[in-house]
């Protein structure tokens, strides 16, 4: 009799326990986000980051004083409202009164004073210190050309109002300082643990989130900043981040329920995703060209625009979107794809065109070219290693082949190797790239294109296009400046040193459950907007 | 006995210094380095990320830098992981490569040693079919196959275990596909072996002296018998560990969990040298000291060795 009692008692005990942990779990569960985010984050610190990954989280973890909201405009942050001078050189900021880091102490405007001079000097070691070039005396200090690092145009005017001197009027500032590469970051905390600084219980931020766990290789968690100006509106209480670099893997996961937001899609995988999981699947345009670039320094491609012309007018981008990459990437005619705010694209004339009548013309100009089925072109066309890259040059090559007797070799390489070639300009002759935009604002491809630029492998180098770029680049007046980059894009139309292939997409799946995880043009998303409905 | 580990330790010396070496040049042979992408990134800037981790200076004074730094058991920065030290990155995934790997040896030791003594036992009947066919498939399957096919019809069709992660490394759900799938090979391999060296064992004199003595069936394999058929497993373990490391770097691909097989090819395609070369090191000191214990363990083992 005591022991059925006792067992009673036990298993009531028992039920009650399992009874409470479940509730305490659904509660817990309830505002919780777990995000796949592609690789191990390099670093948690905004101005060392390269990587979108790391921005990601960065971009929950602080807040600069402008965010990129969903539809790409710039809206403000911490700071409330900003104004800028006549003469297009001085803007003013004015933050938020009584913001503050998740430690609890003030932020000011010299807290944005250190970080951006912490961005430019060159003992940082970051790579995108170009990003602040700009700004008055940037590029001198980032290549230690002045050893002053005091001189770079910021200052605090008084603890709410932060101002920023340019070297000359840069019509897209404040579309350039959403990007990750601007974030504050806390000068007692680095002060105190050096670089240790961005680990779990010593990172201070000023975001809607605040770093809690990093396990590397595992799950990043990051909780609820009490101390944020916005904590009132801030739904969810925790949001994870896990590293998973292959897509398959992700898509397990997802579908197993350890997962409410995938970072990529496998394409090989969406006929399936259509069918079993139809509207968990989210395609949003993303701001960035996939190309084909032609090395013009030296033959077959040297002065022969007819030949770029015609290989170009061979390749059937629709197949390839439809047929190989399958989630919903938009055949590409222009160098800047469409869906910057306020600029027009500029397209190739024969977009419309339809395919036959492309194949014709591309004959006439193949053989004006100096080629024919008696003295077809022996093209070589590198890609980096990869087998996505590989189903669509191999697509590339038949094409050529099909249309007009090009003999193509396909050489592949590893990533690195490849980059490295392709910069040489030597053993390349048509190669792949890519390019996603830094900021919303068309000059980020532009810039890609002048002769001095640094990953300008084709060697394209068109005068009247670096001195329309450049003039645009420190034009006050807005529709000047966009007037100057169309009419810019309209030489690389015609000059044609790549051929575009497609627009990048975004593309995640989202379980039905999560609301507000918006991704704009940039692929930007900022989970202090989600909300985990019940489910 | 002392004298042989001193002396086969004092040997891993040389044994070492010409891994560092030989890796050392290997990596920095591969074209492109740690910071270039494709990004169009100013020549000054890269010059002076150059600077700042040291990539000016020449490469023979990098060399001596790094053996020196090595010495005194700083393996430096992480090149790609800019927050953490390569000692701090090996020392974090470390404890969960090894748990992983050892148990699956312990699994594939245990397991595959019973197979393979009762296929032994029960030569040419339908549990020695049976085992070594499971056997044979094992061993030709690879585990990257396994693997996803595991977590697809256990994780995601039946839901019963996790597809992928390692919880906070304390809760055994996580581990079971892993080791799973990391010792299904390696079961399969023990298992064939340990039947190939009891049958033979099982034929010989003083089995057949143990029997006619009537000592009982069970005593006679267990106590007689497997020891000596243990024997070439034993000297398989030396590979076998080997095998589960480079094995441990699929796996934990494939499961995400947080151990050091990861770096080692995520190192080398991200030119991230300290990495790489830590894990190299760390790799070949793990396998020289196996190769020591299973030598040692042969002599313990088997009485016709003596070492001096």
């Amino acid at each position: 009799m005591l022991r059925t009692r006792a067992a009673f008692g036990l298993s009531m005990a028992f039920a009650l326990l399992t009874m409470t942990s479940t509730l305490a779990l659904a509660q817990d569960a309830g505002q919780v986000l777990r995000i796949g985010n592609g690789s191990e984050p390099q670093t948690l610190d905004p101005q060392i980051s390269e990587n979108t990954q790391d921005s990601h989280i960065e971009r929950d973890l602080y807040e600069g004083l402008v965010v990129i909201d969903k539809d790409g405009k710039v809206a403000p942050a911490q700071a409330e409202s900003w104004s800028v001078s006549p003469d297009g050189l001085v803007y003013s900021f004015k933050l938020r009164p009584g913001l503050k880091w998740s430690d609890g102490t003030p932020l000011t405007a010299e807290d944005f004073v250190y970080s951006w001079r912490r961005a430019v000097d060159p003992a940082t070691g970051s790579k995108y210190s170009f990003l602040y070039y700009p700004i008055k005396n940037a590029e001198d200090i980032a290549t230690a050309v002045n050893k002053d690092v005091k001189s770079l145009g910021v200052r605090a005017i008084d603890p709410q109002t932060f101002e920023v001197t340019l070297k000359s009027p840069t019509g897209y500032f404040t579309r350039l300082i959403g990007h990750a590469r601007f974030l504050p970051v806390n000068k007692a905390a680095i002060a105190k643990y050096g670089n240790q600084f961005t680990r779990p219980g010593n990172l201070v931020t000023n975001g809607a989130f605040m770093l809690k766990d990093w396990t590397p290789q595992s799950r990043i968690v990051a909780v609820k900043n009490p101390n944020y100006w916005d904590a009132a509106n801030v739904k969810l209480s925790e949001v994870d981040y896990y590293p998973i670099e292959n897509q398959n893997e992700e898509l397990k996961r997802y579908r197993a329920g350890e997962l409410d937001v995938t970072n990529e899609v496998p394409s090989d995988q969406v006929d399936f995703i259509r069918k079993d999981l139809p509207g968990e699947l989210k395609i949003v345009p993303y701001l960035g060209s996939y190309y084909m670039g032609f090395n013009l320094s030296q033959p077959p491609f040297k002065d022969n625009l007819k030949l770029r012309q015609a290989l170009s007018l061979v390749i059937d981008r629709e197949a390839i979107v439809a047929k190989i990459t399958k989630t919903g990437e938009q055949p590409a005619y222009s160098w800047v794809p469409p869906g910057i705010a306020g600029y027009q694209s500029q397209f190739l004339d024969w977009k419309t065109m339809p395919m036959p009548e492309r194949i014709a013309k591309a004959k006439e100009l193949y053989k004006e070219a100096g080629y024919g089925p008696d003295k077809p072109l022996n093209l070589e066309i590198m890609y980096n290693t990869s087998e996505n890259h590989k189903k669509i040059m191999i697509a590339i090559a038949s094409m050529m082949k099909q249309a007009l007797g090009v003999n193509v070799t396909l050489v592949n390489q590893e990533f690195k190797v490849f980059l490295e070639t392709r910069k040489e300009k030597k053993a390349t002759q048509l190669f792949r790239a890519g390019w996603i935009a830094d900021y919303a604002d068309p000059n980020t491809f532009a810039e890609l294109l002048q002769s001095d630029a640094g990953l300008n492998d084709m060697g394209y180098n068109n005068p009247e296009y670096d001195k329309l770029v450049k003039t645009a680049a420190v034009t006050v007046d807005p529709e000047k400046r966009i007037q100057m980059l169309q009419d810019a894009e309209k030489l690389v139309i015609r000059d044609l040193p790549m051929m575009p292939i497609y627009d990048y997409v975004n593309k995640r799946m989202i379980k039905a459950y999560v609301q507000g995880f918006d991704l704009n043009i940039l692929g930007y998303f900022y989970s202090k907007n989600v909300t985990i409905a019940k489910h | 006995m002392f004298s042989f580990v001193a002396k086969r330790l004092l040997g891993a010396v040389p044994t070492l210094f010409v891994i560092i070496t030989i890796a050392f040049f290997m990596i920095r042979l591969a074209p492109g380095g740690p910071f270039d992408s494709e990004r169009a990134v100013p020549a000054e800037i890269q010059e002076n990320l150059n600077r700042v981790y040291h990539l000016d200076q020449p490469l023979v004074g990098q060399y001596w830098l790094y053996l020196k730094s090595v010495l005194e058991g700083n393996f430096g920065p992480s090149f790609s992981y800019k927050d953490y030290s390569v000692t701090e990155l090996i020392w974090a995934g470390f404890p969960v490569s090894m748990e992983l790997g050892l148990t699956a040896v312990f699994l594939a030791v245990i397991i595959g040693g019973a197979l393979g003594s009762l296929a032994a036992l029960k030569q040419n009947r339908t549990a020695d079919y049976t085992i070594m066919t499971a056997a044979m498939t094992g061993i030709t399957i690879p585990n990257f196959v396994m693997a996803p096919l595991l977590t697809l019809v256990l994780g995601v069709y039946l839901r019963v275990l996790p597809v992928g992660g390692w919880g906070d490394g304390h809760e055994l759900k996580y581990k079971i596909l892993p080791v799973v799938a990391l010792a299904l090979p390696q079961i399969a391999y023990v298992s064939r072996l340990t039947r190939g060296s009891m049958i033979e064992v099982l034929r010989s004199n003083f089995i057949r002296t143990a029997r006619a003595k009537g000592l009982s069936e069970w005593l006679t394999v267990t106590r007689h018998a497997a020891r000596a058929a243990f024997l070439p497993v034993v000297s398989y373990l030396g590979p076998a560990c080997a095998g589960i490391i480079t094995g441990s770097v699929v796996i934990e691909q494939i499961f995400s969990i947080p151990g050091i097989g990861r770096y080692f090819i995520q190192g080398a395609l991200n030119r991230d040298y300290t990495l790489v070369m830590g894990v190299v090191i760390f790799y070949g000191v793990l396998i020289i000291l196996f190769n020591l214990l299973v030598d040692v363990l042969y002599g313990v083992l088997d009485p016709k060795l003596a070492h001096r």
